[in-house]
């Protein structure tokens, strides 16, 4: 019976992760757009949009080769499994054991590494460009990433996602200067990875400030559609870990009934609602810096992550 | 009685390469050298690979030859069983993609008698258990290691690599020489038995651990020893290639482990410092020598010192957890250096292998002038992605579970009580973290520049595919690559018995759990199940193209590229190996290769193109290494002087230098 419940909670969070993600980006595209006084398009209106990418045809550019066609599905299901062991509204995940956070974070690494691999692929410009920036963004918000990990990971004692979330819901942790330090670097990592401003802009088309839209340029109908839907479960991805590590109350602990995941649910909901109205703020009082500047962007989330495990080093006195 | 089958083994190898110096010749004299070697190869991988299941105490030998007061000691421990699995999987990779790269070779008789004589050596220096053994086979992998180096000598800059690569080799062993000396004492016992039983005085010690680093460590190819590696490596024959960066390098990590771990005695806490700073100073700069370099085998090259400098890592931890008594931290960190080891030998037998594939399908090494061979190469192309996704430490391949275990023995590192590692070891894990993550984009470029794109030459688009014996090793070490990545519980298993060999009788390091996860020392510190990452992307992977085929069942039209409306004719436009690193060069660049960029914009009105320049130093070499060769060429060019006297000034420089020796020695008494 027990297995049963756990197996329905790891199925219902995959289940979750996507279909809540264009939902998610729906928000956060409404909140932008009321912000900028427009009425802005449906909350539903990126389920609209993978739709009709789905029903389109599939253009291929002449010389794509079986890699260019293969990526999509290895980075939506890189991308997934990873935002699947992230805890959202329960703690109990049945399969969280199979990967710790250095992993999940290194899937996303794999996701990321198809990703520039099919920018690449037909062997025009802007592919080339999208893939070399978005290798750089990664080869520095991972290492910050990596920094944080070790934070918690000292903190409690473990990689383990679902003991950092329960260690991080427990009286034990207190006020600390290594967390304040890793919430402000797990910002910066965020935001950069989920290609948000002033990073990288979703919705631009201009030529030489696009990221991730340069690398997915040639892709078109349900390619495009397993892309977008990617780059969506990433941001929610983000979203849920900074809630269940530093805003875990209201997530049910393993076993409990299905009140305590209802309610759950119900904060959660809350939680990234709140984190996509704050995004949008965000996102609308600052501009898009230039991509060389991005180094200094993600090198100051490096040194604030370094300093919060340097600290934990330095003050354990055993 | 093992050693016995390893010696005979060894003897038939060496008996090969003069077997070889007979038939080199003929055509199909190629083919069989490397199909008895590959024979041989596997009978030494399966005698050592049983010596180290079996894990029982170690087995000595002793013969009546060599050094008559010291005769030949011979040792097989569950140490050296481990590397001598590690050298000879690469060796019978390394035949069996000879068998069919082999006819490339211009002159094969410069080639074919010094491969078996080259793994020979390499499976003489762990079974050596006295000084004198392990010294001759050293200098004989070394010495023959050379002669492949410069068997293509026409090339330009073979010459040159050779020489330096014998410069150091020389030098190094030097080192080890002196090492072993001060190890011996003023007794001059030069088995590693007394060796061990005798320790050395912490300075002496102190001294032994740098002529090691810097002997061994040259060879393994360590930041700043590293100079001869990324020339010598690339202009030897692809296999042998292989066999350099992906074994012999192993070899010198075996002969760090052996004297610094088991004859030096118990460790100094600041030896883990110095070996982690190294390691983790190779790591950053091994990686980023790869980004900005162009040529394909020398990328390879260089990231080898980026995993040397991984592997050193753990080596450092290990060494500064047995120092604090931390027995079961020290076993995780050795566990996941001696994993790196064999995942790194078989990540980079297999893009040597495949480096080799493109050479010999398109005579090409600038990765500017390739592109697009994913289309005429397949089984190449599908092994050398499956080695890129290794190398870039990515689940679910095996050089991330490595990386893994370290990044977990790092974390149990704020117990160690000395304040110098509290604050090097998080500097060394940050550098890790960036080593690993610049390895993704290393092979994303590598990757994307050589296989994928458009032809940017004509050779790149009329190559073809290899042949079937270097396809099949190709094929045979990907898939290794990720057995080891799903499944690296029965590998950890193997290595309990090396650790224990070194470290003493100790619980297990990596925990094994069921159903496949590994952990460090418990589960509750994290887990990872490579098996189940793996089942969980293909499956997901293969759900959704289900469940795309059944809501979605457009048609695919292939068209001409869309690149915003303006698609480029030439292939000249898509990004270059240089400009996709140029974002990470501009971060890097101007502190660690005091990179200068300057743009020559001509005025308004003016035809001629603009140009982009960019000046970057190998500032290791420039201020350790050019300064020396200078000196060197400039004192020779002096002393070229002596090459022209006459009999009478040489009979009295001979009698002056009398006089002098006599002077000294009356003054030393």
């Amino acid at each position: 019976m027990a297995l049963i419940r756990d197996l329905a909670a790891q199925a219902a969070e995959m289940a979750l992760v996507v279909g809540a993600a264009p939902l998610v980006t729906g928000f956060l595209r409404k909140c932008k757009a009321r912000l900028t006084r427009r009425r802005g398009a449906s909350v539903l209106q990126p389920y609209r949009d993978l739709l009709r990418l789905l029903r389109k045809d599939v253009v291929l550019a002449e010389n794509a080769s079986w890699l260019f066609r293969a990526a999509p599905y290895l980075v939506f299901a890189a991308t997934w499994v990873a935002a699947a062991l992230v805890p959202t509204f329960g703690g109990g995940l049945l399969f969280s054991w199979s990967a710790d956070l250095i992993a999940i974070v290194a899937m996303l690494g794999s996701a990321r590494f198809f990703l520039a691999l099919a920018g690449m692929d037909v062997g025009t410009a802007f592919g080339g460009i999208g893939a070399s920036r978005e290798m750089m963004i990664g080869s520095l918000a991972e290492p910050a990433m990596l920094m944080i990990i070790f934070s918690l990971a000292l903190l409690a004692g473990s990689t383990q996602l679902s003991v950092i979330a329960a260690f991080m819901q427990s009286p034990a942790v207190g006020l600390r200067v290594t967390l304040g330090l890793a919430l402000a670097a797990l910002l910066i990592v965020a935001i950069a990875e989920s290609g948000r401003i002033p990073v990288d802009n979703p919705a631009t088309h201009l030529e030489l400030t696009m990221v991730h839209e340069a690398m997915v340029l040639e892709y078109s109908g349900r390619h495009l559609a397993l892309l977008e839907l990617a780059s969506w479960v990433k941001l929610l991805l983000y979203l849920s870990l900074i809630a269940c590590v530093f805003v875990p109350w209201g997530v049910a602990p393993p076993g409990s009934g299905w009140l305590a995941h209802l309610l759950g649910a119900g904060l959660y909901a809350g939680k990234i609602a709140l984190a996509c109205a704050l995004l949008a703020v965000f996102e609308m009082t600052i501009a898009k810096m230039r991509v060389f500047r991005v180094p200094n962007f993600l090198g100051a989330a490096l040194m604030l992550g370094f300093l919060g495990a340097m600290l934990l080093f330095v003050s354990r006195i055993i | 009685m093992m050693v016995m089958s390893l010696l005979a083994g060894i003897g038939l190898l060496l008996a090969l390469s003069v077997l070889a110096l007979f038939v080199g010749a003929r055509p199909a004299g190629t083919p069989l050298v490397y199909a008895i070697g590959l024979v041989l190869s596997l009978f030494l991988l399966a005698v050592s690979g049983s010596a180290l299941l079996r894990a029982g105490p170690a087995q000595t030998l002793v013969l009546p030859l060599g050094l008559p007061w010291i005769g030949t000691h011979l040792r097989l421990d569950a140490l050296a069983a481990f590397f001598l699995v590690v050298i000879n999987l690469g060796g019978a990779g390394a035949c069996l993609y000879g068998i069919g790269y082999g006819r490339h070779a211009a002159e094969p008789l410069r080639v074919l008698p010094l491969v078996p004589a080259f793994l020979a050596g390499m499976n003489l220096v762990p079974l050596a258990d006295d000084a004198f053994t392990f010294l001759v086979a050293w200098e004989f992998m070394s010495l023959a290691s050379w002669a492949l180096v410069v068997a293509e000598h026409r090339g330009a800059g073979h010459v040159e690599a050779g020489y330096i690569y014998l410069a150091m080799a020389v030098l190094g062993t030097f080192a080890l020489l002196l090492a072993f000396g001060l190890l011996a004492g003023p007794a001059g016992d030069y088995a590693f038995a007394s060796m061990r039983a005798a320790h050395a005085a912490p300075p002496v010690a102190a001294v032994v651990l740098g002529l090691v680093l810097f002997g061994a460590g040259a060879k393994a190819g360590l930041v700043p020893m590293h100079v001869w590696l990324p020339r010598a490596h690339p202009v030897a024959p692809s296999h042998v290639s292989a066999l350099m960066s992906g074994v012999m390098t192993k070899v010198a990590i075996y002969a760090v482990i052996r004297i610094v771990f088991d004859l030096l005695g118990p460790p100094a806490w600041w030896w883990g410092l110095v070996v982690m700073g190294f390691g983790g100073a190779s790591a950053l700069m091994g990686i980023l020598y790869a980004l900005f370099e162009t040529d394909l085998k020398r990328v390879l090259a260089y990231s080898t010192i980026e995993n040397v400098g991984f592997v050193f890592a753990g080596l450092g931890l290990a060494l500064a957890f047995r120092a604090d008594g931390m027995a079961a931290a020290a076993a995780l960190a050795l566990t996941a250096a001696l994993l790196h080891v064999l995942n790194h030998a078989v990540l980079k037998s297999l893009q040597f292998f495949g480096a080799g594939a493109v050479l010999g399908a398109s005579g090409l090494r600038d990765m500017d002038r390739m592109g697009g061979l994913i289309h005429r190469m397949k089984v190449t192309s599908v092994a050398m992605l499956a080695g890129a996704i290794g190398l870039s430490a990515l689940p679910p391949f095996n050089a991330f579970v490595s990386e893994w275990l370290t990044f977990q023995a790092i974390l149990l590192s704020p117990a160690l009580p000395q304040w110098g590692l509290k604050l090097l070891v998080p500097a060394v894990g940050a550098l890790l973290a960036l080593a690993a993550a610049l390895a993704a984009t290393c092979f994303v470029r590598l990757y994307g520049i050589v296989f994928l794109g458009r032809p940017r030459s004509d050779a790149a688009a009329a190559a073809h595919e290899t042949d079937p014996f270097s396809a099949t090793a190709m094929v045979i070490f990907a898939g290794l690559a990720l057995l080891l990545g799903i499944v690296p519980g029965p590998a950890l298993g193997a290595l309990r018995p090396a650790v224990a060999s070194v470290l003493g009788t100790l619980q297990p390091a990596a925990l094994r759990l069921p159903w496949l996860s590994i952990a460090p020392l418990a589960a509750s510190r994290g887990t990872y199940n490579g098996l189940l990452v793996f089942l969980f992307i293909a499956g997901s992977a293969a759900l959704v193209a289900v469940a795309i085929r059944l809501v979605a069942p457009g048609r695919t039209r292939r068209g001409p590229a869309w690149d915003c409306g303006f698609p480029d004719p030439s292939p000249s436009l898509q990004y270059s190996a240089g400009g996709f690193a140029e974002p990470i060069r501009r971060v890097f660049g101007p502190v660690l290769f005091r990179s200068r960029t300057s743009v020559h914009m001509p005025p308004p009105g003016e035809t001629r193109p603009a140009r982009l320049v960019v000046r970057s130093h190998d500032v290791v070499w420039e201020v350790l290494y050019a300064p020396v060769a200078g000196l060197v060429a400039a004192a020779s060019s002096r002393l070229n002087v002596m090459q022209f006297l006459t009999i009478r000034r040489y009979l009295s420089l001979v009698f002056a230098l009398l006089v002098i020796l006599l002077l000294v020695l009356a003054l030393w008494r």
